[in-house]
């Protein structure tokens, strides 16, 4: 076998555990409910039998242990119980609801990426310099500003004062018609179709929320790009670079940039856990109908089955994202082969 | 760390003179520092100094603009949005220095332990602080606190929880590294026990960067703790808070009554701006090489 093949599955097969802690936490929190979880699924209306009934039917007269099998077992066949308030599997609310969710967050990210890097990379190169002044400021003032409010910000300015944003309630207008699902993606889907006026209006409902997203993303990955691009650039093999004859861009692009770029996509997993949580806060504020605004929703009414749904599933996300990460990390990093074991 | 000389310098002075020369150099630490203690001032005497009382309604004047005897306006209910804010930072404050503490009391123990003696528990401590970190760890607070039920206390505890991992993993890395050195064996062999060498030879070291983390991880304790009250978790209205006055303030702004979730969200970002700028302004009085 060959050995970046070998990294990738030594990479794969690290995940198990940590899938299986995920799982033990998750089970650890749906049990941990206050008084009897039986009474919880039972509904308000359950009488004595009822509640019994319910109490076999989830296992809960069981051992522990056996009852963690019954739950490991029932996640493995998809099943995450059913929902109080939509009455549905909440597997399938999760899988409506999840594109929302993940062409909102996946947005920010882009234009965080956007900006923050070549700010990052500007900060570093002129270091001093006002560029380097603003992207400090920016980065303490993005990490201090609570996304909700930045949110109410945007909406207050540009919805209100100014009127260029439509009203911020969901992910299209109800004037236009959903595009037909392939992805769930209503960017990708509405140009599937071919059908520029949805198009536009979807992205028109999304800039604000993304850009309230990508304010509170852009301050660590411009941090880590400034941080790690100097570092780069007071190194020997740039230089090396320097001393024999290369042209600036060459050794700033060719070189600095590509090997500051390792440390920011690292970042990137720890920037993934703050987006997914600053997500749900986000799709409150604009009316999203993603995961987020689910489990806020389901915590109004107490609907456990679908909060420790959303807790399981975005777990599993952010997992599999940091794998991702990591795989790539392998990938493109020539050296982390050799240090796979 | 250079190697100590057996004829020390005055530490006191060096460290006095060493502060007003970082305090001189970047005087926005500084301005962190007069911050902080505002708004500890206001946490204690905020409650006697207010105009008004932050629960008595008043339909009469509901939603007025700010004006000069509502220096922040009014709220839907007539309240004094100044009074609410100035108010609600005892709550918040509380909220997040509580829960912090706990973290650091918990995670300092656990890290300590896990760094001294190291071995399977060493190992089980490092699986399950990998895997809360699995987690995004607002949701996990969400689902914490939607299992335990939705009380302040649990708030604190959510936050403490999924900021556990941090300072354990810091304390335990500060103490691995001082296990074996020279003077914790010293004192061990002059006789005290492990746990003493433990509580007062090794980990004082880790104080310092302790501190740091401290102070950066308020700032976002009192941002988790606000956007857990956001959506409804933990704090109950009327009570003031500033995450629950922004999303009570919310429905308004799209009819353009902006103070009300305005003053709340700008108070809650400048104490976490505070604690940001003080954690890194420690940064760089605690280790200059850090600095970024």
């Amino acid at each position: 076998m060959s050995a970046p093949l070998r990294a990738v599955l030594w990479r794969i097969l690290q995940t198990v555990p940590v899938v299986f802690g995920v799982v033990v936490i998750s089970f650890v929190l749906t049990r941990a409910l206050p008084g009897d979880p039986a009474v919880y699924f039972a509904g308000a209306m359950a009488d004595e039998q009822s509640i019994e009934e319910v109490r076999v039917a989830l296992g809960l007269d069981q051992p522990l242990w056996r009852q963690f099998f019954l739950y490991a077992g029932d996640l493995l066949q998809g099943d995450l119980g059913n929902s109080i308030s939509t009455g549905q599997p909440v597997l399938t609310d999760l899988a409506m609801r999840l594109p929302a969710s993940l062409e909102l967050t996946l947005t920010a990210l882009l234009i965080a990426c956007a900006i923050a890097i070549p700010l990052g990379v500007l900060a570093a190169v002129r270091q001093g310099s006002w560029v380097d002044h603003l992207c400090r400021v920016l980065v303490t003032a993005g990490v201090s500003l609570p996304t909700f409010f930045t949110g109410i910000l945007l909406i207050y300015v540009f919805y209100y004062l100014l009127g260029i944003a439509p009203s911020p309630l969901g992910r299209l207008d109800f004037i236009y018609f959903e595009p037909p699902r392939v992805t769930g993606f209503y960017l990708i889907d509405s140009l599937i179709d071919g059908d520029p006026e949805t198009f536009f209006a979807a992205l028109r409902q999304l800039i604000l929320p993304a850009t309230t997203l990508a304010l509170f993303t852009l301050a660590p990955i411009a941090r880590m790009t400034r941080a790690s691009m100097l570092t780069a650039l007071s190194s020997d093999y740039i230089r090396t670079a320097r001393a024999a004859g290369l042209s600036g861009a060459m050794v700033l692009f060719g070189y600095a940039f590509r090997n500051a770029l390792l440390p920011v996509v690292t970042t990137l997993g720890m920037v993934f856990s703050f987006v997914l949580g600053a997500n749900v806060l986000v799709e409150k504020v604009f009316a999203w109908p993603g995961i987020g605004s689910y489990a806020v929703e389901a915590l109004v009414v107490s609907d456990y089955a679908a909060i420790q749904g959303f807790v399981l599933a975005m777990a599993l996300l952010f997992v599999f994202l940091n794998l991702v990460i990591d795989l790539s990390y392998t990938l493109i990093d020539p050296r982390i082969r050799f240090a796979a074991k | 760390m250079t190697t100590a000389t057996p004829t020390s310098v005055p530490t006191q002075g060096g460290l006095w003179a060493h502060l007003v020369y970082v305090l001189r150099d970047n005087p926005v630490t500084l301005l962190s520092f007069g911050l902080f203690a505002f708004f500890i001032g206001s946490a204690v005497l905020g409650p006697y100094l207010v105009p008004y009382d932050p629960l008595a309604t008043n339909s009469a004047i509901a939603l007025q603009p700010p004006n000069f005897s509502h220096w922040f306006g009014t709220d839907n209910l007539g309240r004094d949005v100044f009074s609410r804010v100035i108010v609600a930072t005892r709550l918040d404050l509380s909220i997040s220095i509580a829960a912090v503490a706990l973290s650091f009391v918990i995670g300092s123990v656990l890290g300590a332990i896990a760094g001294y003696w190291g071995g399977w528990l060493d190992a089980v401590l490092n699986r399950v602080f990998d895997t809360i970190m699995a987690f995004p760890l607002f949701v996990l607070a969400m689902g914490i606190v939607a299992a335990l039920g939705n009380t302040i206390e649990n708030i604190v505890y959510a936050t403490a929880i999924i900021n556990i991992p941090f300072y354990a993993r810091l304390v335990r890395a500060e103490v691995n590294i001082r296990r074996e050195s020279g003077f914790a064996l010293a004192a061990r062999l002059s006789g005290n026990s492990h746990w003493r060498v433990l509580a007062f030879h090794i980990f004082p070291n880790a104080l310092p960067p302790m501190m740091v983390q401290v102070s950066l991880n308020l700032g976002w304790a009192i941002l988790n703790a606000a956007g857990l009250s956001f959506i409804g978790l933990g704090v109950r209205p009327p009570e003031p808070e500033w995450g629950i006055m922004v999303a009570q303030g919310a429905d308004f702004v799209v009819s353009g009554h902006w103070w009300v979730a305005l003053f709340p969200g700008l108070w809650l970002m400048l104490a976490v701006f505070t604690f940001n700028l003080m954690g890194d302004g420690l940064r760089d009085i605690v280790d200059p090489r850090r600095r970024t």
